[in-house]
């Protein structure tokens, strides 16, 4: 399966492994992500003002050349995906919109036709639970973690605004659950994991950040967790930072080390 | 040529204000036919009405046009006046220049000109009506009551005290509803049983009432006053009419772990069970999904112990036919499913309950024999949150939850406040509420004792999320009067969930041909003026099937259904609707195109003799309608291809006329 990719900028920065591992356990998946020619940053943060157009160009490119190829729209970082799948909704039930952001791309040189919201937005999560399929991702599994105690960590924007995301249930989600399942581990069901970690507000106000990114993996280790793993690379970096007492890695990393393609590729 | 009276309508301003009413009498006074127009204020009024009766006499008018509101408001009584000046009430017809014109339009110069058109092309029509008369069916002295809750039981016994027989037909094996599992009923806290169950005794012991418990309605023909009722009685395994009711069987049956559903699964009851002590029909039933001896074949250790020899392992579902002049659905309500609310924790802690296991909890026959214990561990709670509006007012989240208000939550999560004070006062209650709603007879009084005598902790702010940790349920709220976060370390979370109408109501409405809401409550005929009546004839609404209500307001309605079901009943003859179908036998086809899409059954088709212009004689198929049946709904003149089928007073002709005129504009 041949799908397009969208990295995003951090994971050519600080979130180098969620993107490497992401690559190694597709491969073992059978699951080739190819990035378009050019990308841009998708802004990180979805701007509701209505009226703001330009910042949300470079994820309707991303659409676009996914459209064009006829794959769908694959991303791991939980921002990104946040960003272009509201990105996308926008295009698709907001008419005034999609018309003036289509007269902005019909300016451009080699202008594209214009889009309407075709392509599917998939987090990789999504693209294992629904176009590969848990069963399959069983086969394949090598090292399977047996014993280990997981605690997924969601972050607020994997999963929210619900109805726009659609991925699960926001209140109580378990599509990361059901993946450590499969691959040997044992998942940790705790209160804080839909929990926002402070996000952004880490720039101007650490302590708030810090109380609530400990009240997170404080919840997680009381709940016997060894670990927890995430989707996003600022929750990652707002619970390591605030001295998070358990390991915390991306669930690219959980899931290469259970294919057996994580030593491969560590030295790259 | 007919000779046509016309009679705009002002409305006071609901018309006037956006319609010129007196351009628009003068424009139609030219119309073909038209040898008299007026307009007036309010020509529903008696003196409208009199303008009209004159204008018929003094210009010996054939037919009349009122252009006013809808005719669903008033054609019957313009009919009327017409019918009191001798003329045929089919000769009226009326143009909507309210609802579907000065209502919808904002400016004058448009909304005149859709008058005229629409008093145009009822012009048109007019012209081209005959008079009608209407036949006669007889009335079935007999009511159908679906639902024992106590809406149906007060419908009920009701009609059968004015002498009618009534049946009621109710899914569970008992009658009582959800009033049956309650255990005080606000603002007088008597108890709910105390007072609900002599009344099921009395539908049991009354003559004229039969009670087909364990049973559903499949099907429904026919119309007003001749219903004609399917009803399953599904198979329970226990003769009825030979059972006592001992509960022998329901101490012996070895199958102990089924869910009994009167405690919403808060403890187990055997596979041949009786709901509850006080059950009506006390007779026990067996549930087919969990017997050893219906499933495998080897158990019958209720056969053995029963002594009357009351059950039947071979019982089959049965079906009954019976005929009723009028049918009251009383189907209740259910709280919605607390599935996706999973921020309050419903699924992750035995202690977070609803409303209504709340209540089973603190009744004498409940499954803690009403002491007040967690389900979790069985220890005494002592630090109670209770969530109001859970799924009420929910307009951000339609999908999760319901729009509107469920009424009943704030005075029983007060009730249930008070008496947890009241029983147990080493106990912290908070109720976190968007609105306290306490509009009835001595309602509000009760909730403000909840507050200053009782202590209750009344705080104005949503639950955000309740977390389980340890064997506390901590409790993250919003005190929004306080404008800070409260965190809660709870014992047990009470959620009041919204109502919603029973599965049920969706089938059942299709099968009676009633309308519903887009909530699937049942609609009423007028929200204001006819509040127990379904806009479809014989039909009529009793309880929540209707509507969020508590228990005063629902028995006033049940009275209130019940009265209008004996003003049916009391009748000998109903004056028939002559608008129905009539077909053309030298034009039908016998295709039976018209038989497949009548909702209703009333075409069939027979072979007759036709004399043919060669002077031989030929047997055709033909249909022909039964009008005592037909409801005039007109889907089989759209469906027949040949043009035989025409309803009477909507023609075919009429029709055309009326979009002719209109497109004549």
């Amino acid at each position: 399966m041949k799908v397009t990719y969208f990295p995003g900028c951090t994971l050519r920065t600080k979130a180098k492994e969620l993107d490497r591992y992401a690559h190694a356990a597709c491969n073992a998946l059978g699951v080739e992500l190819v990035e378009p020619d050019t990308w841009q940053c998708c802004g990180g943060v979805f701007s509701y003002a209505k009226d703001e157009i330009a910042s949300k160009l470079p994820s309707v490119r991303a659409l676009i050349d996914a459209r064009d190829k006829n794959e769908p729209l694959v991303t791991v970082c939980s921002a990104c995906h946040n960003v272009i799948k509201q990105t996308n909704h926008q295009i698709k039930t907001d008419a005034d919109f999609a018309f003036r952001m289509n007269n902005y791309l019909a300016q451009e040189k080699d202008a594209p036709a214009p889009y309407n919201g075709e392509t599917k937005v998939l987090h990789l999560l999504e693209l294992i639970r629904d176009e590969i399929g848990f069963d399959k991702v069983a086969e394949k599994v090598q090292k399977p973690l047996t014993g280990k105690k997981i605690a997924a960590y969601y972050g607020c924007l994997l999963l929210r605004p619900s109805k726009t995301m659609q991925m699960d249930d926001p209140e109580n989600p378990k599509i990361i659950e059901d993946l450590i399942r499969v691959l040997g581990g044992e998942p940790v069901i705790y209160p804080a994991r839909n929990e926002c970690c402070g996000g952004y507000i880490a720039l101007e106000d650490a302590e708030s950040a810090k109380k609530r990114s400990n009240s997170i993996s404080d919840s997680a280790a009381a709940h016997g967790a060894d670990m927890i793993i995430t989707a996003c690379p600022l929750c990652r970096y707002n619970l390591i930072k605030n001295g998070s007492k358990l390991p915390v890695v991306y669930f690219t990393e959980l899931l290469a080390e259970a294919l057996g393609v994580k030593e491969d590729n560590d030295g790259e | 040529m007919q000779r046509i009276g016309v009679f705009v309508c002002h409305c006071g301003t609901n018309i006037a204000g956006t319609v010129d009413v007196v351009a628009v009498a003068e424009a139609l006074k030219n119309e073909p036919g038209v040898v008299h127009s007026a307009e007036y204020q309010y020509m529903c009024s008696q003196a409208g009405q009199d303008l009209i009766k004159a204008a018929i006499k003094e210009h010996n008018l054939s037919g009349i046009v009122v252009c006013s509101c809808s005719p669903r408001m008033h054609e019957a009584t313009f009919r009327k006046t017409a019918a009191a000046a001798g003329l045929n009430p089919y000769m009226v017809e009326i143009a909507n220049i309210r609802e579907q014109c000065s209502w919808i339009h904002k400016d004058m110069a448009s909304g005149t000109e859709k008058a005229i058109i629409l008093g145009k092309a009822a012009i048109a029509k007019v012209n081209l009506n005959t008079p009608l008369t209407p036949g006669e069916s007889p009335v079935t002295k007999r009511a159908l009551v679906i639902g024992g809750g106590i809406a149906g039981i007060q419908t009920a016994l009701d009609i059968a005290d004015a002498g009618f027989p009534v049946d009621i037909v109710e899914t569970k094996p008992t009658i009582g509803g959800k009033m049956a599992q309650l255990d005080k009923t606000f603002p007088t806290l008597d108890c709910a049983a105390c007072i609900l169950t002599p009344k099921m005794v009395d539908v049991a012991q009354n003559e004229k009432i039969r009670i087909f418990s364990y049973s559903e309605v499949v099907d429904v023909r026919g119309f007003v006053g001749n219903f004609d009722v399917t009803i399953k009685k599904r198979a329970r395994y226990v003769k009825e009419d030979i059972c006592t009711g001992c509960g022998l069987c329901t101490e012996k049956c070895p199958q102990k772990k089924v869910p009994n559903e009167f405690n919403l699964g808060m403890d187990n009851r055997r596979a041949i069970y009786i709901p509850f002590a006080q059950a009506v029909p006390k007779v026990a039933t067996i549930d087919a999904d969990y017997c050893t001896m219906l499933k495998t074949g080897k158990c019958g250790v209720c056969a053995k112990v029963c002594t009357a020899g009351a059950i039947d392992y071979e019982a089959k579902d049965e079906f009954i036919e019976e005929k009723y002049g009028a049918v009251v659905v009383a189907t209740g309500f259910n709280p919605i499913s607390m599935d996706k609310f999973d921020e309050f924790a419903y699924n992750q802690s035995k202690d977070v309950i609803t409303s209504l296991e709340f209540e089973r909890l603190t009744n004498a026959a409940g499954p803690t024999a009403g002491k007040l214990l967690r389900p979790s561990d069985g220890e005494h709670p002592h630090t109670i949150v209770f969530v109001q509006c859970v799924g009420s007012r929910c307009e951000a989240c339609a999908e999760k939850g319901k729009e509107y208000c469920s009424k009943i939550c704030c005075m029983y999560t007060a009730k249930h406040a008070m008496l947890t004070r009241d029983k147990y006062p080493d106990t912290d209650v908070y109720v976190f509420y968007i609105d306290v709603r306490t509009p009835g007879k001595a309602f509000d009084e009760f909730y403000r004792r909840a507050v200053e005598e009782y202590g209750v902790h009344y705080i104005k702010g949503m639950v955000g999320k309740v977390s389980p940790e340890g064997n506390k349920l901590k409790v993250q709220a919003s005190d929004l009067i306080a404008g800070k976060q409260l965190h809660i370390d709870a014992d047990l979370v009470v959620l009041a969930a919204a109502i919603e109408p029973d599965k049920s109501a969706r089938g059942l409405a299709t099968m009676l041909t009633a309308s519903m809401d887009t909530n699937d409550f049942f609609t009423e005929a007028h929200p204001k003026l006819r509040p127990v009546e379904s806009p479809t004839a014989g039909v009529f609404l009793s309880g929540t099937c209707q509507g969020p209500k508590d228990i005063p307001e629902t028995v006033s309605q049940a009275g209130a259904a019940a009265s209008k079901v004996i003003g049916l009943l009391c009748k000998d003859k109903l004056t028939g609707n002559p608008c129905v179908a009539q077909s053309d036998e030298m034009m039908c086809n016998g295709c039976s195109s018209c038989e497949r899409v009548c909702p209703y059954g009333a075409i069939t088709y027979s072979d007759k003799e036709f004399r043919m212009p060669d002077r031989t004689t030929k047997i055709r198929r033909v249909a022909s309608v039964n009008p005592a049946v037909c409801q005039g709904c007109g889907a089989c003149t759209v469906a027949c291809p040949s043009g035989a089928m025409d309803l009477n007073g909507f023609k075919n002709n009429q029709i055309m006329a009326e979009v002719d005129a209109i497109c004549k504009m």
